[in-house]
């Protein structure tokens, strides 16, 4: 079972090493992580995907609150929630794929943002799945490097009305 | 003021009267400004026992232990004490010293990185780096360590910031952690359904933890259980919560318990779990618990309830608390043919079989001891065989039994029963190890002889590494291993050395006697008592 965690903490050195090594040291996954400050700047929010059982899941929740500089826990399912992640893709072409790559980045809502004479850079801000899907779709042509940041997550509106 | 005389004054604040440690360089500008007050600081052999020390300080004075060292080897020699404590959640302030904070990151000599290395044995911890954050972060960690569930805080002072003049030093009243608000009393609906399933119950059973003790509520759980004639067992962490002549008290659960205790949580309706984690050593399978027994579990920490076995019924928050809200309740119940099964099942041990001739009898040495000791004395056990037999055979009446639970730390009882001593120099105070345990800790007796501290060493000599010998010979079939200590040291001399009188036993005809001559020697004292080296805990 996937879980996503927003883990409101206070914004000093360390917190995140503390978080971090919560889930290492009660070998609790980390899917993915993400970390940013909020609209309080004494604030950081972290963006946890982790997938377990669900006494697991339970768990790592008990286990955050009781960490100190941890303000606020909301944890929610994947389908209660609007989930982005942000990509970048480097890849080499040639006259020969240039229109398939363009093709693929036009159906997947993908950007190219830069270019040099047999290289260009591919972004993509959407959903996991569908980052893995033009990796997938890229497969075909050479991929030089990958850059690819956490989840990150908020409720869906309906649901904190 | 400098901030080394800003934590003393806060220690003050706090009414520290003791704390224990080890000097250094990185940490002398504190040990100078102590000088000027009225803290009694003793110095230990070792900064391991510097916190085992401040645990049993802890426990018997109920505040927070506090143990001082130096930064690196001096900080790190620490850890095993820490984590000894937080394993047991004991209240302790460690304050280190750590090198110039401008120099911090750069593995100059003697710098650890503390804070870092001990992040999974603390409640929490403060790297100081602003000397006008001592009062505030002095206040917080004594009320981190003393609330909720409790724990090992550490502080880590780099030696400038305690040179650093410190203006308008003031002490807060209070503390504003709003991250941190641990819940004291229990919720009402939850607790309303205690007193339900009390009513419908036909088997209730009260498995009692060390948080009882920890929470100071012993004699609250004892009206509890005999408001409705309750039984009661206990985890090895809650021994001493109940008196072992208490009709109602059925003794230690677990691997190495008592049979009829066992039983009890197998064949129970409605256990009720309070201030104990229930963790594997007490509670081998999961199913001891019937499948159908209706579980309520109380416990001050949120994250411990439903971690190893599911309960009914959750209730967070200070046992105290919780035991004198569900007085206010009564409910009919009556539970005397489940009383009498147990009664049963007691009556039905069997004694433990006779051991060789010629050496000391270890089951009937701790209850002779156990029984012959002052109503409140305390009982440190170390850990091995001995701590098995300490745990099977102590008779608590109203004093203390203190051990290493969480992490079976050899090495424990004397620096444990040093602290304890320290905090209440009217207690009678024994402290009962192994040869091999006795020797992790043994430079303490300085520490005993040097302040004069009156704590009774036995030693259960069976040359061996036992419970590890034990261990091979069931496992291994009888290959040994890493666990001869073959004869030395010579126990007499080593009491010689220290200059405490020493007793030998080596047969049960004259032990009550000799427990008497031990008992009423003036100052500490060491017993050797040769155990059969064959002989086993099952
Ligand atoms: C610091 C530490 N090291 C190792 C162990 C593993 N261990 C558990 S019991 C034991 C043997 C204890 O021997 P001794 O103190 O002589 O007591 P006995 O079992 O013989 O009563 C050992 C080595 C431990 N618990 N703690």
């Amino acid at each position: 079972m996937k879980r996503l965690y927003s883990i409101l903490v206070e914004n000093r050195s360390g917190v995140l090493a503390k978080v971090s090594g919560l889930f290492a040291r009660r070998c609790f996954n980390i899917d993915s992580l993400a970390v940013g400050t909020t609209d309080d700047p004494d604030i950081s929010c972290i963006t946890v995907v982790s997938s377990g059982d669900k006494g697991t899941l339970e768990q790592i929740e008990k286990q955050l609150n009781k960490k100190i500089n941890v303000i606020k826990i909301k944890t929610f399912a994947e389908e209660e929630s609007i989930s982005r992640e942000l990509m970048l893709v480097k890849v080499r072409y040639t006259a020969k794929t240039r229109r398939d790559i363009m093709e693929i980045c036009e159906i997947l809502d993908a950007k190219i943002v830069d270019m040099s004479k047999n290289q260009m850079m591919i972004q993509i801000c959407d959903t996991p799945e569908k980052s893995q899907l033009l990796l997938q779709m890229l497969n075909g042509v050479a991929i030089t490097e990958v850059a690819r940041c956490g989840t990150l997550a908020l409720p869906k509106c309906g649901l904190s009305d | 003021m400098i901030g080394a005389d800003a934590v003393v004054k806060c220690l003050e604040k706090e009414g520290v009267t003791t704390l224990f440690g080890y000097p250094g360089v990185a940490i002398c500008p504190f040990f100078n400004s102590i000088l000027n007050t009225k803290i009694e600081s003793i110095l230990v052999r070792s900064e391991q026992n510097a916190a085992h020390a401040a645990s049993g300080y802890a426990r018997v004075s109920g505040k927070a232990g506090v143990c001082v060292a130096t930064s690196g080897p001096g900080a790190t020699n620490l850890i095993t004490g820490i984590a000894t404590a937080y394993a047991d959640s004991i209240p302790l302030i460690c304050i280190t010293g750590q090198v110039d904070s401008n120099l911090l990151g750069s593995d100059v000599f003697q710098e650890a990185d503390i804070t870092g290395a001990a992040e999974s044995f603390v409640k929490y911890s403060y790297l100081v780096k602003d000397v006008s954050d001592i009062p505030r972060i002095m206040k917080e960690a004594f009320h981190i360590a003393q609330t909720g569930r409790k724990g090992p805080v550490l502080i880590d002072i780099p030696i400038d910031i305690q040179n650093k003049t410190i203006q308008n030093f003031r002490y807060p009243e209070s503390v504003n952690l709003r991250t941190y608000k641990p819940t004291v009393k229990g919720h009402a609906v939850q607790l309303k359904k205690v007193s339900k399933e009390l009513g419908r119950a036909k088997k209730p059973l009260i498995c009692a933890g060390g948080g009882v003790i920890l929470s100071g509520a012993q004699k609250e759980l004892c009206d509890f259980s005999h408001k409705y004639k309750i039984p009661v067992v206990s985890t090895m962490m809650g021994i001493s919560a109940m008196s072992s002549s208490d009709p109602l008290y059925y003794g230690m659960i677990g691997n190495n318990g008592r049979s009829c205790a066992n039983k009890a949580m197998q064949e129970s309706d409605l256990l009720i779990v309070i201030g104990a984690r229930i963790a594997d050593r007490a509670v081998s399978s999961p199913d001891l618990v019937a499948k159908d027994t209706v579980l309520i579990h109380i416990d001050v920490d949120p994250a411990e309830i439903g971690k190893n076995v599911g309960p009914t019924i959750p209730i967070v928050g200070d046992i105290k608390h919780i035991f004198n809200d569900l007085a206010k309740d009564t409910v009919q119940c009556n539970f005397k043919i489940w009383t009498d099964t147990l009664d049963r099942y007691r009556n039905a041990e069997k004694p433990r079989k006779k051991p060789h001739k010629g050496y000391v009898d270890p089951a009937l040495f701790v209850t002779t001891l156990s029984n012959r000791l002052n109503d409140r004395a305390v009982y440190v056990a170390d850990v091995g065989q001995n701590q098995m037999w300490s745990c099977m055979y102590y008779v608590a009446k109203s004093g203390r039994f203190l051990t290493s639970g969480g992490m079976g730390t050899m090495g424990y009882s004397i620096p444990a029963a040093i602290g304890a001593k320290m905090a209440d120099k009217r207690l009678q105070v024994v402290a009962v190890c192994g040869d091999g345990s006795f020797q992790m800790s043994m430079n303490e007796l300085a520490t005993m002889a040097e302040n004069k501290t009156d704590v009774k060493v036995i030693v259960f000599n069976n040359g061996y590494l036992g419970l590890v010998r034990e261990y091979q010979h069931n496992t291994y079939n009888k290959k040994y291993s890493m666990v001869d200590l073959g004869s030395y040291p010579d126990l007499s001399k080593i009491a010689e050395a220290y200059s405490m009188p020493y007793l030998r036993l080596s047969d049960n005809k004259d032990m009550e006697k000799a427990i008497d001559d031990l008992l009423a020697t003036k100052g500490s004292a060491i017993m050797e008592c040769i155990i059969d080296p064959m002989d086993t805990v099952k």
